[in-house]
């Protein structure tokens, strides 16, 4: 049992709240990533889990047990911290056994337990040396081998990628999830980075000044974003939202086509090239819109072209609240075919 | 030819102020001066008087005994305040300050204040000996007793300012280490030993050098409260070598013992430089 529960979690420094009662609930051996902006509460929520700071109200369980007055060490998690927190003077293999020597384990177990370890990150010939002496990816690694080795049934994650270029940060996004489901651990992960959070998570749980924006499954932020806030986070690049009245028309860039009739009158302000695809970036009535398109698209800014997109593709949100409007349209369909 | 020019105002100082003082004390205390200003070559026979001199050996031992007294409890107080005062906690800028005052008080003053604790039967600590009906001591003119009075003073004069250099080090530490050392389960004796003691070791060499120094340098509070006495009970070897230059007015002789000082302390610059530097993690 290792399912990690916040009930109405609050953690406040003067009159900043930064956490304002929160819960949530992360399944044994599911990933779940808190996502949000830098301030949002998602760090604070972390460390509250892993009992670095104690909540100003409200229970924490792991496993079905009440952590919320222990220390980290008698919550048995481990923890990834966005530093590293790698200890200077100690070798790579003095580092990962550390929590093991903390505990008093015998010198073989340790040496078998590390030699595995050291396996699984791909560290086994780099055990002799210091962490300065290693580069950022290397460091990471160094640093989910003492996440792993003691075999914690929970892991917490600080954003632990954002120190690393972008060609490591997928390379160990694929890594990190693969060794999660691998071992079966329940893990939190933190980050701003919506991307990271699309392909790794089980469940996103996006939070906003404190509190929480959505909670769901990365298929339902997409599909069904709550709030004009997740509408916007959400994607690269994110829905278009246009005013309209009293409402906000949602669309997403992938949705929207360049059509040579009919649909809404548009000018082309740049193009962006990605290969792949291009996205076009343009004005509707003086609210800009990006639009997703296969291919090599040959528009320059100041051209005159039209767009539609399909009325199914249609978030409506109201302009006051940013909350979600039921009434569309086309909701019927969207639920039918989703 | 313009690096040298930029180099200049730096070697000229150097030269000026360190080499060429070490080279002339060097030669000067191979020569002896008559009293009409001729010097005389005289090889070693400085140095093997001071080997004779009864008043050196004692100085030297005085010293050993005085640096052996002063240098660990002074450090040990020094990071144990440090650690005290490097968290949340109210009056910690008072507090701070207060340890750091000894080292802003001017030297006189200071060895006139503890030359106040210590005077006999109206002291203070004759005061409160008087509490429990103890008979008056005569600390500073006991050859027993003032060495350790002499050290109290100095332990409570450089602790203080060491303390300064373990705050700054503690600071620089990332908390994120105590963090990681917490969530595996690390105590806090246990993160102190293993990690934040290995890692402020660049400061207590630092502070350890400064220390020795200090222990041969010391002369102002000699002069103020004991003059070296009882019976040269507290004679040092920089006051004994005062003495000896101004005092007596030998100066050859004083150049002698001045070698015997630097030979000491560029012997532990070595040891930092060969051997401890290459065991300490440095950031």
């Amino acid at each position: 049992m290792s399912a990690i529960k916040l009930d109405h979690v609050s953690k406040h420094w003067g009159t900043m709240r930064a956490v304002d009662d929160v819960s949530l609930t992360a399944d044994e051996g599911a990933l779940l990533v808190l996502l949000g902006p830098s301030g949002c509460g998602k760090s604070t929520t972390l460390r509250l889990i892993a009992g670095l700071e104690q909540p100003d109200g409200g229970t924490i369980t792991i496993g079905g047990a009440d952590v919320t007055g222990l220390t980290p060490a008698q919550r048995k998690i481990s923890m990834v911290f966005q530093s590293y927190a790698l200890f200077p003077h100690l070798s790579v293999a003095e580092n990962i056994v550390f929590g093991l020597r903390v505990r008093r384990m015998p010198r073989a177990e340790r040496e078998t337990r590390l030699k595995r370890v050291a396996d699984i990150v791909g560290l086994g010939q780099l055990l002799d040396r210091k962490p300065s002496q290693l580069s950022g990816g290397q460091r990471q690694r160094v640093a989910l081998g003492r996440a792993i080795i003691a075999e914690a049934r929970v892991c917490l994650m600080d954003e632990p990628l954002s120190n690393l270029d972008a060609k490591l940060r997928h390379e160990m996004r694929t890594e990190i999830r693969a060794l999660q489901q691998r071992l079966g651990m329940t893990m939190v992960y933190v980050t701003h980075d919506q991307t990271e959070a699309m392909t790794m998570a089980d469940r996103i749980v996006l939070m906003r000044d404190g509190r929480i924006e959505q909670n769901g499954t990365p298929e339902e932020l997409y599909n069904r974003p709550a709030t004009a806030f997740t509408a916007r986070f959400i994607g690269t690049p994110p829905m278009n939202l246009i005013a309209q009245g009293e409402r906000l028309v949602g669309v997403r860039p992938e949705h929207i086509r360049i059509v040579s009739q009919d649909g809404h009158a548009a000018r082309v302000r740049t193009v962006e090239h990605l290969g792949a695809d291009s996205i076009v970036l343009c004005d509707i009535s003086d609210q800009p819109v990006s639009v997703r398109q296969d291919g090599f698209i040959k528009a320059s800014p100041g051209d005159d072209i039209r767009l539609a997109w399909d009325a199914s593709h249609e978030h409506l949100f109201d302009k006051e609240s940013g909350r979600r409007l039921e009434t569309a349209a086309g909701e019927a369909r969207l639920v039918a075919s989703g | 030819m313009n690096a040298w020019l930029l180099l200049l105002p730096a070697a000229v100082l150097l030269v000026a102020f360190t080499h060429y003082p070490i080279l002339a004390t060097i030669r000067h205390s191979l020569f002896i001066s008559r009293r009409n200003g001729t010097e005389v070559f005289v090889g070693l026979d400085n140095y093997r008087s001071m080997a004779a001199d009864p008043i050196f050996w004692k100085a030297l031992i005085n010293n050993f005994w005085f640096a052996l007294g002063t240098i660990p409890t002074s450090i040990a107080l020094a990071l144990l305040m440090a650690v005290w005062v490097n968290r949340n906690m109210r009056g910690r800028g008072f507090l701070r300050l207060a340890y750091f005052t000894p080292t802003v008080l001017p030297m006189i003053a200071v060895a006139n204040i503890w030359l106040f604790f210590y005077t006999p039967d109206y002291g203070l600590l004759d005061q409160l000996r008087g509490l429990f009906d103890l008979a008056g001591w005569n600390w500073l003119g006991s050859p027993s007793t003032v060495m350790p009075c002499l050290i109290v003073m100095v332990i409570w004069k450089e602790a203080g300012f060491f303390m300064i250099f373990y705050l700054a080090a503690l600071q620089q530490l990332s908390p994120d280490l105590e963090e990681a050392a917490a969530v595996e389960g690390a105590s806090r004796w246990y993160t102190f030993r293993r990690i934040t003691f290995p890692l402020l070791m660049p400061t207590t060499l630092f502070v350890a050098i400064n220390a020795v120094i200090n222990s041969f340098k010391l002369v102002d509070h000699l002069v103020i409260m004991t003059k070296g006495g009882p019976n040269n009970a507290s004679t040092l070897l920089l006051y004994y070598i005062y003495e000896v230059a101004f005092t007596f007015q030998d100066s050859a002789y004083a150049a002698t013992l001045t070698v015997v000082l630097l030979v000491l302390l560029s012997t532990l610059a070595l040891l930092k430089f060969g051997y401890l530097d290459r065991r300490i993690h440095y950031q």
